[in-house]
């Protein structure tokens, strides 16, 4: 029932994305674009580049996050749809996880995109792929729940668009910083190391997916 | 602490109000007196070990007004405990927590440079608390936004929860990631004090002394707070009355609360 309910939500997202094409054909250059301007701060012959990867690739996650929370926000400010949802008759929890995975799928598909510049423009290995891929979904999951978490918070406030990058990078500073690491551990092939940062981020994304779940209803009764 | 707060205009009597404000004046003053001559400088780090007295007491409070700003939201949340005061406590607390925070890291900065030779350093507790800085400047933020009474201190509890939910996260991501700072001289694992005599006694009363100006801050901004929506509401009347008064037959449709579609 609650699946249901989810992939109701999550579908609607998703094939909104699928027409409009907002996240594949602005989101996604605006990333490869920040990309391109690490290279130009950091000087790609004096080989910091590739020392600082994992950290440049997160860091343009997390922008990117921003402008996918904020538009999964924005499709539902016109016509009355936040109205539409709230009548729906649909569960609050259940919004919250079909609205979060649509934006974890968005992030997904933009991290592969993004992985494939850093390893081609950046010159990076990627080979102990295990935690790498496991440390990405757990990471992504967890930014995805807290952006969905604090859209609805300012949804339909006329300041939204420069308060939540305000309120969520703060929370979401561990997972930058776990992501980060486990990815160098990867990329240094110590996996060992990778690992409590894979649980620290997994922790965080139950965490986050938990307290989404219950804030989620009565938030977007009173946005 | 509730004082009268049954009727939620006071958090303190006016004269426990008064009493408190000079007891804390006098804590201040011998504090300053204390911290400047009466302890002793220290064998390694000289003077500059001085500004402990007010670095480590600093921290305390932001760690109290945080862990007040929490528990206050989670009581106006719970229906049988909801009232305006704990919107206000919280609110109120938030703010204190944010100055007291800033307060510790340029503290700490200013003892940082002649011991360790850098204002800033990356170590674990730093990080925290500037991160702790930057989650409640977001509260405030928020806060301010102006709102339906009931809409804006539900949409505030929650994200003081959330919030505090994220301060031990933080935390504990950020000790893993890099620990240099000297362990913590009071409470310790073995919670044995190492610093004895006046000096301990400093540090103490210096805990005390702030926490007494938490109290009397917090009363005040709660205050100050109350005397804010009694002069809205009376603006709000005034402005009714002209609109009325200009044209009798005007209708007096009760708009959407201000700047609620903000």
């Amino acid at each position: 029932m609650l699946w249901r309910e989810v992939l109701l939500v999550a579908g609607k997202d998703l094939r909104i994305e699928a027409r409009s094409r907002v996240t594949l054909q602005q989101v996604l250059p605006f990333g490869l674009v920040v990309l391109l301007l690490f290279a130009f701060a950091l000087d790609p012959d004096r080989g910091v580049l590739e020392r600082v990867a994992p950290g440049l690739f997160w860091v343009t996650v997390l922008l990117a996050s921003l402008l996918a929370v904020s538009r999964s926000y924005t499709i539902e400010a016109d016509n009355g749809a936040r109205d539409g949802l709230r009548l729906s008759g649909l569960d609050g929890p259940a919004i919250f996880l079909g609205k979060a995975s649509a934006v974890a799928v968005q992030l997904l598909a933009l991290e592969i995109v993004l992985a494939a510049c850093v390893v081609v423009l950046y010159g990076v290995h990627l080979d102990t792929l295990v935690p790498l891929v496991l440390a990405t979904l757990a990471a992504t999951v967890g930014v995805a729940a807290t952006g969905t978490l604090y859209g609805v918070l300012a949804a339909g406030l006329r300041v939204r668009e420069t308060l939540v990058p305000l309120l969520v990078l703060p929370v979401v500073a561990p997972v930058l910083l776990g992501a980060t690491r486990a990815w160098e551990a990867a990329i240094d092939g110590i996996p060992s190391d990778a690992w409590p940062w894979v649980g620290l981020l997994a922790v965080f994304a139950v965490l986050f997916t938990g307290v989404g779940m219950l804030a989620f209803g009565p938030l977007l009764e009173e946005s | 602490m509730t004082g009268s707060a049954s009727t939620g205009d006071r958090l303190l009597k006016p004269r426990v109000a008064m009493v408190l404000g000079w007891l804390t004046l006098v804590a201040v003053v011998v504090l300053a007196l204390f911290g400047l001559w009466g302890a002793p400088p220290d064998e390694i780090q000289g003077d500059a070990q001085r500004l402990m007295y007010l670095h480590v007491p600093a921290a305390w409070v932001a760690y109290l007004a945080f862990a007040v700003t929490a528990i206050s939201s989670a009581l106006w949340l719970w229906r049988r405990t909801r009232s305006d005061v704990w919107d206000r406590v919280a609110g109120s607390s938030a703010e204190l927590g944010v100055l007291f925070t800033a307060l510790t890291l340029v503290l700490g900065a200013l003892w940082g440079k002649p011991i360790w030779g850098v204002w800033w350093a990356w170590d674990a507790r730093l990080v925290t608390t500037a991160v702790l800085f930057f989650l409640y400047l977001g509260y405030l933020a928020l806060r301010r936004i102006p709102a339906a009474p009931e809409t804006r201190a539900k949409r505030c509890a929650i994200a003081a929860l959330i919030a505090f939910v994220d301060v031990p996260i933080v935390h504990f991501s950020v000790t893993w990631w890099r620990t240099l700072h000297q362990d913590g001289t009071v409470f310790n694992e073995e919670l044995s004090a190492q610093i004895h005599g006046v000096m301990a006694f400093t540090l103490w009363f210096g805990v005390l002394a702030f926490t007494m100006v938490y109290l009397y801050l917090l009363d005040r901004r709660y205050r100050l707070m109350v005397l804010d929506e009694e002069r809205e509401e009376r603006e709000v009347a005034i402005a009714i009355e002209e609109r009325v008064s200009a044209d009798p037959n005007a209708p007096v449709t009760p708009t959407a609360p201000a700047g609620a579609s903000r």
